[in-house]
């Protein structure tokens, strides 16, 4: 079991519940002791979301106009789909906004 | 009777305040052609008499750091600072700064600017003020109501600051005009309101090699980074794609709490302030992300400039040429300038007016009226007697409808041959269509919506019915 903190914002939060923080224990996929971005979101997807799944995802990754931050940091700079995760890891979803 | 005499009074009044406003706007261009001139006669003065210096007149050659006297006891607090200083003070007096958008992110953001000494500041809007406007628009008082905004801020900036100089463009930002108008500025802060906006502007931000400080604000949150600045990304690099119409909402739909954007438009002006004035660290490949109601300030590493960009990465061909003709509204399937969606779902005979509606009223037909608002919609103001069914909740709440239907049969005496109506209102006409649609499909075959929604209502029928 691996715990790791989420984050939902810039609206997304209102697709699970309006809850914008979810401690979770999630199980690595397939029998194997690693778990990436790829099967988390499918996880988060299963678990978390609960209205218009189209709003977080776009085939096997997140919708455009979505950051993905992992432990404060841009997964494009962690591998994106591939970023192993840790233990303990915060994950930021948060959705851009255009308002002002 | 009286309601004529009412309507008189009224007609008057506005007639009255019309010709006010005109006598006033011409007072107010007289003021700055005179000011105008003003300047341009201290500014001879100055050339040809370096020794008496002119109240406005800021930068001074003669003297050892190039700032007059008036604008070295103005600006004393910034130059008293070691990490800005005198040098930090002139750059910034030499430097030119555009604010799309003079709204709840340029309000602020262009009081602090003027205030702190920008030499040039630049203000792009097309927009009028509106009294929902004042709660975060800080900058707009209520008599400039109904004016260009960025009239209203130019004369707030010249107000704090009449040694700034500003520039006013009184249009909105287009493909057509957007390089030739950032191309006067040094650096371009977005606070704009809409995705393609925010597309062409980092565009035409790479084309001309301009700093962007990019904010956004909208409920309780807000976002702040630097594009196209010290090997930072644009904003495509982050967004290549953009996202759905459906996740961009916007402050007139979804609200704002109007600090937030005051929070998220007072750092851009600093963010601006420390690149013109170059000291400091600015947030190039990072971002800021504000959430108000948890009192939590992020700051995240984001990815650098992506050498696949289309617009700014390695192999690019986007040119100016090719950003004039881009179409920025196609490309983010969102107009520049947002009028409210206009959905036009039903037949005609499945809808009603606001004016037929109120006729219903005063025939005491029977009928029952749902409105599919959001409940915290229908608690700001609501129809009488209507039943609050929010769009979302329609499907589980059919049985209240049935049974509002029912008792309204029993209560009033149906005449033989017609029966209670189900009528659908919304704000504006788009989600009630929706719910007509899917209660025709579940049996209420004879549902109509109101046209136009609540805002048809106030307008056609009931000017004192509040909108919002």
């Amino acid at each position: 079991m691996m715990q790791l903190t989420l984050e939902f914002g810039g609206g997304l939060e209102l697709l699970c519940e309006s809850k914008k923080i979810h401690n979770v224990n999630v199980e690595p996929q397939n029998g194997s002791d690693k778990l990436i971005m790829k099967d988390l979101l499918a996880w988060v997807r299963t678990n978390l979301i609960k209205e218009r799944p189209e709003m977080f995802m776009k085939g096997d990754t997140v919708r455009p106009g979505v950051l993905v931050l992992v432990n404060d940091c841009d997964w494009e700079l962690s591998g994106q789909l591939n970023t192993s995760l840790e233990d303990k890891d915060v994950v930021v979803f948060i959705s851009t906004l255009h308002g002002g | 009777m009286e309601s004529v005499a009412w309507d008189t009074d009224v007609s008057r009044i506005l007639a009255e305040l019309e010709s006010l406003r005109d006598t006033k706007s011409v007072i107010e261009q007289r003021i700055l052609a005179l000011e105008a001139q003003l300047r341009e006669i201290n500014l001879r003065n100055e050339v040809s008499n370096c020794d008496s210096c002119s109240p406005t007149s800021v930068l001074d050659s003669n003297s050892p750091n190039g700032l007059s006297r008036d604008a070295i006891y103005r600006y004393s607090r910034q130059l008293l600072l070691p990490s800005f200083g005198v040098e930090g003070q002139a750059n910034l007096l030499k430097s030119s700064i555009l604010v799309v958008g003079a709204g709840g992110l340029g309000s602020p953001a262009l009081l602090y600017l003027a205030a702190s000494g920008v030499g040039r500041l630049g203000i792009v809007d097309h927009d009028l003020v509106e009294l929902s406007n004042m709660h975060r628009q800080v900058i707009h008082t209520e008599s400039y109501i109904g004016q260009p905004k960025v009239k209203s801020a130019a004369a707030a900036c010249l107000k704090i600051n009449s040694t700034v100089q500003i520039v006013e463009h009184k249009e909105a930002l287009r493909a057509s005009n957007a390089l030739q108008i950032l191309n006067q500025y040094d650096i371009i802060i977005d606070a704009t309101d809409n995705a393609p906006s925010r597309y062409m502007i980092s565009d035409s931000c790479v084309v001309l090699g301009k700093p962007l400080v990019s904010g956004a604000a909208l409920g309780l949150e807000g976002q702040l980074t630097v594009y196209n600045y010290k090997g930072g990304p644009c904003y495509r690099c982050l967004f290549p794609t953009p996202p759905p119409t459906t996740a961009c909402q916007r402050c007139a739909d979804s609200g704002v709490l109007g600090v937030v954007p005051g929070v998220i438009g007072c750092l851009q002006a600093l963010e601006a302030i420390k690149i013109a004035s170059a000291v400091g660290e600015s947030l190039s490949g990072r971002m800021l992300l504000f959430d108000a109601l948890s009192a939590r300030i992020r700051i995240v590493k984001i990815r650098g400039r992506s050498l696949q960009c289309e617009v700014c990465g390695e192999n690019s061909t986007f040119t100016q040429q090719h950003f004039r003709e881009f179409d920025y509204e196609k490309f983010t399937q969102t107009p520049l300038t947002v009028p409210p969606l206009k959905l036009n779902l039903l037949p005609v005979e499945s809808r009603i007016s606001s004016n037929q509606y109120s006729e219903i009223i005063s025939k005491k037909e029977p009928h029952v009226l749902v409105d599919v608002r959001p409940s915290h919609h229908f608690k700001i103001v609501s129809l009488p007697k209507s039943l609050s069914i929010p769009l979302s909740t329609l499907e589980a709440r059919l049985p209240e409808i049935s049974s509002a239907i029912r008792k309204e049969e029993d209560d009033v005496e149906v005449a033989s041959g017609s029966s209670v109506q189900l009528y659908v209102v919304c704000r504006r006409g788009n989600d009630s269509q929706l719910a007509v649609q899917y209660l025709q499909k579940m049996g209420f075959a004879s549902a109509k919506d109101i046209i136009g929604g609540l805002e048809s209502w106030s307008k056609d029928v009931d000017p004192n019915f509040a909108t919002y």
